[in-house]
This record gives C-alpha cells, sequence and structure tokens, in this order.
C-alpha cells in the first residue's frame, strides 16, 4: 500500500512537471480574481479530474444548504440556534459560489442542485423530532463533510484546489465543533477527523 | 469467531479476504469496518438512499452502476465490472485507475480499512 501510495505521488508529480505550471496558473488567477486568465489557463486531463472531485464538492454543498433549509423549516430549532443554524447555511453557500466559480474557470459543467424535496427523503428528515435532533444530524452532515474534504485534498492535480478544499474542511470543522458544543457532548480527540 | 459467524454464509468467507497488493491474506472486520464507513464514506453515500453517490445496500455482488435511478459516470455506466471483494479493493485503492471516467474523488489507502470496509458491506447489515 505504502508503495501503491509512493507511485501515485510520484506520478502526479510527474503530471504536474509536464502541467503544473498551467495548472497552478489557473489556480493562482483564479484565486486571484483574474477568472479570464484563468480559464485561459484550464485544459486538460488533470483539470477534467479536478473539475469533478470538484464536482463532488459542490454536490455536499448543495445538500448542506439545503439539509439547513430543511432544519429551519422543522420549526424544531430555538432562535439563538436558528440563528446560528441559518449563518452555517450563508457559510455552505460561500462555498457554493467558490465552487462554482471554479467550475466556471475549468470550463466544467456543475452539478445540478437537487429539489428540497430529494434532499428531505434522501436524508430522511422525517425522522427529526427535537431540537437536538437536528442538531446531531447537522453535526453529523459536517462531521461527514470534513472527513469528506480531507480525503479528497491528495485527488487534486492542482494544490491550489488542494488548499481550497482544505479551506472547506476547515470551515466545516468549525460547525461541527459548535454543533458538537450545543450537544453538550466532549471535544473531540486529537486527530480524529479523516481517519 | 469471526471465520465461525462468516463460515454460515460461505460466499462472505471468501467476500472478506483479500489478498492485498503486498501478498497479505487479510480478513475483514465488519464491525471495524462499519465505523470505518460512517466516518468517510456516509458524506456522498447511505445504504439506503442515493444521495452524491449511489446507495450502497446489496452493492456486495452486484454489477456496477445498477442503482435505479443514479446518474453515473459514462465510465461507470459501461462498465461489465461486479463488485466483489476483489473489485471493490482496487476500486477503493485508486477508483479512477480502476475505472477510469468515473466520478468519485475518494480513495481509501490502508488495505486493511478497505478490507473492513468491504467486511461491512458483505455483512448482512449492508445487504
Amino acid at each position: 500500500m505504502i508503495k501503491s501510495s509512493r507511485s501515485i505521488a510520484i506520478s502526479r508529480r510527474n503530471v504536474l512537471f509536464v502541467g503544473g505550471v498551467t495548472l497552478s496558473g489557473a489556480a493562482v488567477a483564479l484565486l486571484a480574481g483574474r477568472p479570464a486568465l484563468a480559464a485561459k489557463h484550464a485544459g486538460g486531463q488533470s483539470a477534467q479530474k479536478d473539475a469533478s472531485v470538484i464536482n463532488t464538492a459542490l454536490a455536499l454543498e448543495y445538500e448542506g444548504i439545503n439539509a439547513y433549509t430543511l432544519g429551519a423549516q422543522s420549526n424544531l430549532l430555538e432562535k439563538p440556534v436558528l440563528a446560528i443554524a441559518v449563518k452555517f447555511q450563508d457559510d455552505h453557500k460561500v462555498h457554493r459560489d467558490r465552487l462554482l466559480a471554479v467550475l466556471q474557470t475549468l470550463g466544467a459543467t456543475p452539478v445540478k442542485e437537487k429539489s428540497l424535496a430529494e434532499y428531505a427523503e434522501e436524508l430522511e428528515v422525517n425522522k427529526l423530532k427535537t431540537q437536538a435532533d437536528v442538531l446531531n444530524f447537522a453535526a453529523g452532515l459536517e462531521r461527514g463533510a470534513v472527513n469528506a474534504y480531507l480525503g479528497i485534498i491528495p485527488s487534486f492535480a492542482d494544490h491550489a484546489l488542494a488548499k481550497l478544499a482544505g479551506q472547506l474542511a476547515s470551515d466545516e470543522t468549525v460547525h461541527f465543533a459548535i454543533l458538537n458544543q450545543a450537544l453538550g457532548r466532549p471535544l473531540p480527540p486529537a486527530m480524529s477527523f479523516g481517519v | 469467531m469471526r471465520r465461525d459467524r462468516f463460515a454460515v454464509g460461505g460466499f462472505c468467507i471468501t467476500a472478506v479476504a483479500i489478498t492485498t497488493a503486498l501478498g497479505a491474506q487479510r480478513e475483514g472486520d465488519p464491525q471495524r469496518g462499519k465505523a470505518l464507513y460512517d466516518s468517510r464514506c456516509t458524506a456522498c453515500h447511505s445504504l439506503d438512499h442515493s444521495r452524491i453517490g449511489p446507495a450502497h445496500r446489496g452493492v456486495f455482488g452486484r454489477h456496477v452502476a445498477r442503482v435505479a435511478g443514479f446518474d453515473y459516470s459514462p465510465g461507470l455506466k459501461h462498465s461489465n465490472v461486479v463488485w466483489n471483494a476483489r473489485s471493490l479493493d482496487r476500486w477503493l485503492t485508486d477508483p479512477e485507475k480502476f475505472i477510469p471516467g468515473q466520478k468519485m474523488g475518494y480513495s481509501v489507502p490502508e488495505a486493511q480499512d478497505r478490507v473492513d470496509i468491504i467486511a461491512f458491506l458483505a455483512s448482512p447489515e449492508a445487504r
């Protein structure tokens, strides 16, 4: 397995050696607010693969946004908790917009957002009966998102996009920590994410 | 104990014993696999509902891309793979290398983790 990981890493370095300047240029241009320049640099198989992973992240953010809508609509949240949920949802909207911008730069078609009813069914929100249920549900999604973002970081050919995934993971970790605290649970042990 | 339990369904003994790339024969622990599944897979998957990824109940032994209503990648749609211990191990090791053109950007680098997750997917709880 170690051997396999190394060979993947070496292979990725080779890819970067061939096309890394181009891809990095795209990401740097994008992050610097120069999408036109970024678009000029985008392209190639690695960029397509990165776009595919970004689309997965976008699907996660859509789900998160809708999950908070469903939580808010449940009428199970007290006002202060609802305010926090709205704040977290706003964060997910910022994530969504950033990911959409990246996909546009890469020339990829963004995954479509599902209907609220579809998310409700998939997430089984009909099982939520108390505020604690909603908090636990949200904490589970946030923790899952942290682990997902940490897990996709090694997939990116473009390190700037890996950093973006790290930023997303950081925000989700904050969300999880606050939800965890609201549930009265102890702090998670060190190194408990991404494992 | 674990062998005895799986002896009830002999199919599962084969299912969760994998010869890894390093040549070691590993046996899966479905309980640990469930914990790993909950931690690593449930951001995108669940057993009973397709979400970002397809539903997993009954995946073990199933042909790829057979969950009704899920929008699979062209890579998976055109694959003839059946999900068994070996194919799932290769998939989780490096999805893109195994089935180019797929959409999953996540892998499970540790061999024992893969074997345990596969053991969970092959277990009665996930069938």
